[in-house]
């Protein structure tokens, strides 16, 4: 597959929020407010494209030469949750601002399902690591398009009248589903 | 609290996925079929059950600066015996729920169970609370997974239940379905919820008048 493939693929046809239901926990929790939403994406697309190269470096390098692929999960989550910690340490140090930023949402990151899959599916796809990064890549800014694009409708149904009952999260949900819709005209283009 | 409350809290007041809306992404994922659905609540409630013991049990031993990482090993170590043990015995399914195996581990209900209950409770209520939250979790994707896979493709655990000249709706097993009915039986479970809470303060304030 060529790499341009993968990157429309990854934001547009297989968008990891609509078509395969990763990430969902910070899509239906972090995209009240667009700007919050855009921080929340940049976090992760840092945390993902990083995850994706050290972990590919791990399989390869540790996890396939010994012969030790049933630990993946462990490790790669491991990995994860270091990295997360790592780079709140190394921003908090070298750029406040970045830090004052992104800080709320960096411990989130651990636990979403967008990064350790991410990680995942490069491995059993059989991507090198220029692959890897686009898809990598790919899947972050289909991520935080995801993301924005749901705080902005959100915005407006903070406005709108919604029955009681379904307030909150069932309209989002519902919302979403409506926009998964949209989403599945990309059907085809690759 | 005793443990057929403990139970019960899970199965349905604090039901994981209606009402504290935890651990979306394998619930919409994969529910495409009521038998996915069972087999993906019955591999995340022995993860449950086995991660909620072993941490209670060394819940006085971690400190607790490292309880994090400390909970996702042992976590992650259940997620790998459940991956390989479906992977020998059902591997139909095994490739059926495929990536959502390995994800089980960052799914937040277990890591809310360990954190909120496992570590503060002793090992006999652990286990009771994952199997309550477990099998609410399983109720919720057969629940869900039925509805989606009767108005997708006209079945029922694969045994034809419409018609033969049902047309399937399609839109019901792909994503958009996912997201579209789970939303309206939120909103289902929130209006019983509401209206039989309304019931209750009806009856508290007629026998206050009465009294």
């Amino acid at each position: 597959m060529s790499l341009f493939t993968i990157l429309i693929s990854t934001i547009f046809v297989n968008n990891y929020v609509f078509a395969r239901f990763l990430g969902i926990c910070p899509f239906l929790g972090v995209s009240k407010k667009t700007d919050t939403a855009f921080g929340m994406g940049v976090a992760v697309t840092f945390v993902i494209t990083l995850s994706s190269i050290i972990t590919y470096f791990i399989q390869k390098g540790i996890l396939d030469t010994l012969n030790l692929g049933y630990l993946q999960t462990i490790v790669f989550i491991l990995v994860i949750a270091t990295l997360v910690q790592f780079v709140e340490m190394v921003m908090k140090k070298t750029s406040p601002t970045l830090y004052n930023a992104l800080g709320v949402y960096l411990p989130l990151i651990t636990t979403n399902c967008v990064v350790l899959g991410v990680a995942i599916l490069n491995i059993q796809e059989g991507y090198n690591l220029i692959q890897t990064i686009v898809n990598a890549i790919g899947a972050s800014i289909g991520f935080t398009l995801a993301l924005v694009l749901m705080a902005g409708v959100r915005e407006q149904l903070e406005l709108a009248d919604v029955p009681k009952a379904l307030e909150g999260f069932p309209i989002t949900l519902i919302a979403s589903g409506l926009m998964a819709i949209a989403f599945l005209g990309f059907n085809g283009l690759v | 609290m005793k443990l057929s409350e403990t139970f019960r809290n899970g199965l349905i007041k604090e039901n994981p996925i209606f009402v504290q809306l935890v651990g979306m992404c394998s619930t919409l994922a994969v529910t495409t079929s009521a038998k996915n659905g069972l087999a993906m609540g019955l591999a995340v409630t022995g993860v449950l059950v086995g991660s909620n013991l072993v941490i209670s049990l060394i819940r006085n031993v971690i400190p607790d600066k490292i309880r994090i990482p400390s909970f996702i090993v042992v976590i992650a170590t259940f997620v790998t015996m459940i991956e390989m043990f479906m992977k020998a015995y059902a591997p139909a399914l095994y490739s059926a729920l495929g990536l959502f195996i390995p994800l089980i581990v960052v799914n937040c209900i277990i890591f809310a169970r360990a954190e909120s209950f496992a570590s503060k409770n002793k090992p006999i209520p652990a286990i009771v609370d994952g199997l309550g939250m477990g099998l609410g979790y399983t109720l919720a994707l057969i629940i869900l997974a039925s509805i989606r896979e009767l108005l997708g493709a006209g079945t029922l655990f694969d045994h034809q239940i419409m018609s033969a000249s049902y047309q399937p709706a399609l839109i019901a097993i792909m994503p958009p379905g996912a997201f579209i009915i789970l939303g309206i039986l939120i909103g289902i479970f929130n209006k019983v919820r509401m209206s039989n809470e309304e019931k209750k303060a009806a009856e508290e304030t007629k026998s206050a008048v009465e009294a």
